[in-house]
């Protein structure tokens, strides 16, 4: 009860508490983990219909080039810490990258979208401090880089969220994924990406912090939209093989074994340029020597970060770095990483389970197939 | 029922005989939220109490749920294993865990009635 007052409210905060919400202390931030209705009834709700979600603790931020330099420039800027394509970005359109450090480890990972004039940043929490210290000491001389504070970030994700939104703001249907734009509700203007964490279509709407409450106040009156807390984003993401930082991915793994080699684009891959180019090439041309991989265990029950992965010969060959309970799937599901020899869909291995072995397998992500819509093949935070 | 008694774990127990029931609490049930997963003992085991009988899984977490009393393991709810959320619809009825044969019925002494637990929720508050 003292360490909830240290902890930063989000601009949803009344909101939560007249929805009943189950609060907990998330990267700093009091945030709601579960409504009334549970997180699997969250879940499912979402993957049915949309739920919509608090996300205000995500950092966003605003890269303007010095001297009317202009998005370009922010854009070369930007490409000297992440082994994002971001110099082909065109106006409304985002893309997903990571901060990588000298030896191809990753910082953070971002979404990073092109405004037109300016880029806009979504940076996670918890390293949110980190990223922007890494831009003013990497970028200050050329951009300026003002964090978006007292803004919320509101996601309405699932099949009928599209239907919701467009309710309140009809322009915002054209969008197609991982597209953006911004546009006017009540005299607020609000910057409206397609995309999302679930897996499903979607929306991540940026709102000033005194407008927030009353916008997902009218959201939530729509029929199809419900609240959904970090527990259900957090087993929707993993059903769709999503990575969380700090847990999937974080300074000891790279991009080329988390699987993201995908948002690395050929020109970066040869030009280098960034942090830990020189690892990353080395692992996109000869291999990484170890693999994220979803796991599917035989069993009923679930298996959490930190569990052991051992090989056929009993050997351990990787650890779980996310594991739980996936209410679309019924049943346990996992990702972790192991030994690139072992990383096939299809092979049997034993997760760790109160000092058993529990069976398990391989299995190709996501476990949920994408509900998403709209013309982009990049996911979020990703999978090939 | 008024003969149910509780640990400061949110088990609960009631006792018919030399029987006891043991499940969790409504309590502990709505702080876990949804249960997916339930491990039971094997009957004929010997359990000391406060020992680990059983596992109880919620989407984000496992926790244990302890022997309120020693005693020996006498029947378990199967039905938990294909239906674990039974445990939130209903925990002090279809929701139970295991039944334990009692060794020392003095240990119920120990443990609080409904009004004691309630009061106890109180100051956890």
């Amino acid at each position: 009860m003292s360490a909830e007052a240290d902890l930063t409210t989000t601009p949803l905060s009344n909101l939560h508490r007249d929805l009943g919400a189950r609060m907990t202390p998330f990267a700093g931030f009091s945030m709601p983990v579960r409504y009334p209705a549970g997180v699997i009834a969250e879940h499912t709700h979402t993957r049915r219909a949309a739920g919509l979600f608090d996300v205000s603790h995500m950092g966003q931020i605003r890269l303007t080039a010095r001297g009317g330099g202009g998005v370009e420039r922010a854009a070369a800027a930007l490409e000297r810490l992440t082994p994002g394509d971001i110099k082909a970005l065109r106006p409304g359109r985002m893309r997903y990258t990571q901060f990588t450090d000298e030896r191809g480890g990753i910082l953070d990972d971002l979404m990073v979208t092109s405004m037109g004039d300016h880029l806009y940043l979504v940076v996670n929490a918890a390293t949110g401090a980190g990223d922007v210290a890494l831009l003013e000491a990497g970028l200050s001389g050329d951009c300026e880089i003002e964090v978006l504070e007292r803004r919320a970030l509101v996601a309405v994700q699932g099949p009928k969220a599209v239907a919701a939104v467009a309710r309140l703001i009809p322009d915002a249907a054209r969008l197609t994924f991982m597209q953006a734009a911004t546009w006017s509700y009540e005299g607020e203007r609000l910057p409206i990406s397609r995309s999302g964490y679930t897996g499903e279509d979607g929306f991540e709407i940026s709102v000033p912090g005194h407008a927030a409450e009353a916008f997902a106040r009218r959201l939530l009156g729509e029929d199809e939209v419900e609240p959904a807390g970090l527990g259900a984003r957090d087993s929707l993401r993993l059903e769709a093989g999503l990575c969380l930082h700090g847990h999937d991915i974080d300074e000891t793994t790279t991009p080329v074994e988390a699987g993201l080699a995908w948002s690395i684009r050929r020109r970066r891959g040869e030009e280098g340029g960034f942090p830990g180019a020189e690892a990353i090439r080395r692992q996109l041309a000869e291999g990484p020597p170890r693999r994220r991989v979803g796991l599917r265990p035989l069993g009923r029950a679930p298996v959490r970060e930190g569990a052991a992965i051992r090989g056929p010969s009993g050997k351990r060959v990787g650890a779980v770095t996310s594991g739980g309970f996936g209410p679309t799937v019924g049943g346990p599901v996992a990702m972790g990483y192991v030994e690139a020899s072992l990383a096939a869909p299809g092979t049997a291995l034993e997760l760790e389970l109160r000092g058993r072995g529990a069976p398990a397998e391989v299995t190709a992500l996501p476990f949920v197939p994408p509900g998403r819509r709209g013309g982009g093949r990049e996911a979020e935070g990703g999978r090939r | 029922m008024s003969d149910r008694l509780y640990s400061r774990d949110h088990e609960w127990v009631e006792v018919n005989g030399d029987i006891a029931t043991v499940g969790i609490s409504d309590h502990a049930q709505d702080q876990l939220g949804d249960v997916v997963f339930v491990e039971l003992p094997e009957t004929g085991r010997a359990v000391a109490r406060n020992e680990q009988a059983c596992v109880v899984e919620s989407v984000k977490a496992a926790s244990e749920v302890y022997a309120p009393v020693a005693g020996e393991v006498v029947e378990v709810n199967g039905a938990l294993v294909d239906d674990p959320a039974r445990v939130n619809a209903d925990p002090h009825g279809e929701g139970w865990f295991v039944r334990l044969r009692i060794d020392e019925p003095g240990q119920l002494a120990d443990l609080m009635d409904e009004q004691a637990y309630r009061a106890y929720l109180a100051e956890l508050e």
